[in-house]
């Protein structure tokens, strides 16, 4: 009998594989910027600003908060799925999550390509 | 497997492994991160802003609250970070032994902190 259930994970195995890569996708973008960062003699306005002024950093930029998103997703969506039960909240909570992300999403460009 | 068997878990009695501090903390931490997504999206969003954003947000950081709030952040993206890299060499096999997963966990704890205080002086 298929027994799935509407707010379980359904893709263990693929949403696993998500988990690692976009783990990886952050430990380069963060090393690689406080590296950066860590270097810089001195660090203003116009420096802060022209590192996002690249096209590949804001790409780059964008790339990273994407994979924190999913990452964010999985995790939450893990930890809702081991501690609440009740299929009802687990549905409210699960919206509220993915709707949360995609604003953040939609911010994100915002903040990236609107300055 | 569905006897009705009466559960004593005392759990005031039961000692966490340290390689399930490491989990939980793995676990406190994310959600932590998690709900400082927006604050940190805006943090982000005023820096690049305009200058005027950008000196309001250095105002704002400057604060000795804040500046506690942002050590607390950073050490739960270094926790989270190091416990991270720990189970990703134990999916490629790096951590055989429990020897192995009870060291690896004192290093995550050990390098996590020292990271926070090093970086937290350096930003202080």
């Amino acid at each position: 009998m298929v027994n799935r259930i509407v707010v379980g994970a359904h893709y263990g195995l693929r949403d696993w594989l998500i988990q690692r890569v976009s783990a990886l996708v952050m430990v380069i973008y963060s090393v690689s910027l406080a590296g950066y960062l860590l270097l810089q003699n001195h660090l203003d306005y116009d420096v802060w600003t022209g590192l996002f002024a690249n096209l590949a950093m804001r790409t780059f930029s964008l790339l990273f908060l994407l994979a924190l998103f999913y990452h964010a997703w999985i995790g939450i969506r893990d930890i809702v799925m081991d501690y609440v039960k009740p299929a009802s909240m687990r549905l409210v909570i699960h919206t509220l999550v993915v709707l949360a992300l995609i604003v953040y999403t939609i911010w994100s460009v915002q903040i990236l390509w609107g300055m | 497997m569905n006897k009705k068997r009466p559960k004593h878990l005392a759990l005031h009695l039961i000692k966490l492994p340290l390689p399930g501090i490491i989990s939980i903390l793995h676990r406190i931490t994310g959600l932590m991160l998690f709900f400082a997504l927006p604050l940190l999206l805006l943090m982000l969003q005023m820096s690049l802003r305009s200058i005027e954003t950008y000196t309001e947000l250095q105002t704002l950081l400057a604060h000795p609250l804040s500046k506690v709030a942002m050590l607390v952040v950073l050490w739960g993206f270094l926790h989270h970070f190091c416990a991270g890299l720990r189970y990703l060499a134990i999916d490629l096999h790096y951590v055989k032994s429990l020897k192995d997963a009870r060291n690896s966990s004192k290093i995550v704890l050990l390098v996590s902190l020292s990271l926070t205080i090093i970086l937290g002086a350096k930003l202080w």
